[in-house]
């Protein structure tokens, strides 16, 4: 088992619905979803891409389609290089492409983070729950029409929530959020700061702009 | 001829066996003399608390060395760390399930106010769902600051009507 000098080719040959992916580092190739696993069985089997880093995906705007894009990324421990697989998902208000956690059980939690997260559902997943935010929770909170701040929904727990009449608040963003800027310039420039700090919870953000 | 006494604290010679004080002033000295520590280490303030237990500045001396896991045994639930929604309920149900009487300190940014964690995610305060008693600045605070909290939280038993409290729920 030998990882190909060139793998995109390697897969192209094997899969023709697969196109290079343009990428700043390692390969990376573009899949349909409905042939991701046997994608990701080859490279695992056949090319030693034995190792997979991380599960992830990309949500590309409210307005863009395909929206989300689920990302794979392998290490070969043998050849120590990477490989990116990347697959677009068909729908928009529902993603959702196969799960990938029967070829390595590492796949799991990964699937449920971006399940969790960014609202992909991992079809066969053994174990479809959210992982970080509460069974329950009816967001997915790095979509990008969810606000930073958060969304004012129930505690998780609703005695407590009785007791203390707290709940779920958007955060005081205080001009926030802080961005770091990018460029040429000098590096106080370029620390985070709030893009416009005139405005806070107290001070309504001008709807001018 | 009545000869003045110029003794200020107790002498055996002079009142026997007798102390002589006030109800409040026995408990409250009791109480604030051996708390016994909740460590709710919820984040990177709960190394800081480690800190404070071990060696270098041995919160022994001022006898709350008794970290106990269990809220049943535990007088004062230190909150050290950032407190996500999602472990929000359980914190108060600890708190809930600690014995009368009972006190919290919130250590850091993080369990005081949310701290840096503006987002959807963190409860921004751990007194919206627990009254706290002590809050403690810095991101984490120093040890000192820890110690600086309980000695304030001392005090702060010792002005307690205890034995009014202690009648009116007996
Ligand atoms: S206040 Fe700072 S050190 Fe303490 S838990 Fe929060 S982030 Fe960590």
């Amino acid at each position: 088992m030998t990882a190909p000098a060139d793998v995109t080719a390697a897969l192209q040959s094997q899969f023709p619905q697969v196109t290079p992916r343009s990428s700043g580092d390692h390969p990376a190739v573009n899949v349909p979803p409905s042939e991701v696993v046997a994608v990701l069985k080859y490279l695992r089997d056949t090319c030693a891409y034995d190792m997979l880093v991380d599960v992830t995906a990309v949500d590309w705007g409210v307005e863009a389609s395909p929206r989300f894009t689920v990302v794979w990324h392998l290490l070969s421990t043998t050849h120590h290089g990477y490989v990116r697989v990347a697959a677009d998902c068909a729908s928009d208000a529902a993603p959702s492409v196969p799960s990938v956690s029967d070829l390595w059980p590492a796949a799991n939690w990964h699937e449920r983070e971006t399940f969790d997260l960014l609202g992909v559902t991992f079809e066969n997943h053994p174990d479809p729950r959210r992982i970080l935010m509460w069974d329950g929770y009816p967001y997915h909170p790095l979509r990008k029409d969810f606000p930073l701040a958060g969304i004012e929904v129930p505690l998780p727990d609703i005695e407590v929530a009785d007791l203390t009449g707290a709940s779920v608040k958007p955060a005081p963003m205080m001009g926030g959020p802080f961005v770091a800027s990018s460029g040429e310039m000098n590096l106080t420039d370029a620390e985070p700061r709030a893009k416009d700090e005139s405005w806070t919870e107290r001070r309504e953000k001008p709807v001018s702009e | 001829m009545v000869s003045a006494n110029t003794e200020l604290a107790y002498n055996t010679k002079i009142e026997g066996d007798i102390v002589v004080t006030k109800a409040d002033a026995v408990i409250n000295w009791l109480r604030s003399s051996s708390v016994w520590p909740m460590p709710m280490g919820l984040a990177c303030c709960a190394i800081e608390l480690m800190g404070v237990a071990a060696s270098r500045f041995d919160i022994a001396r001022f006898g709350a060395e008794v970290f106990r896991f269990s809220p049943r045994q535990a007088d004062c639930m230190i909150v050290a760390g950032t407190v996500t929604y999602k472990m929000a309920p359980h914190v108060r149900r600890i708190y809930d399930q600690m014995a009368e009487p009972k006190w919290v300190i919130a250590m850091g940014a993080c369990a005081s106010s949310g701290g840096m964690y503006r987002s959807y995610a963190t409860l921004q305060g751990v007194d919206q769902i627990v009254p706290v008693d002590v809050y403690i600045s810095g991101c984490p605070p120093r040890p000192e600051a820890l110690l600086d909290a309980l000695i304030k939280l001392q005090s702060k038993i010792g002005r307690e009507r205890s034995a009014k409290t202690l009648l009116a729920s007996a």
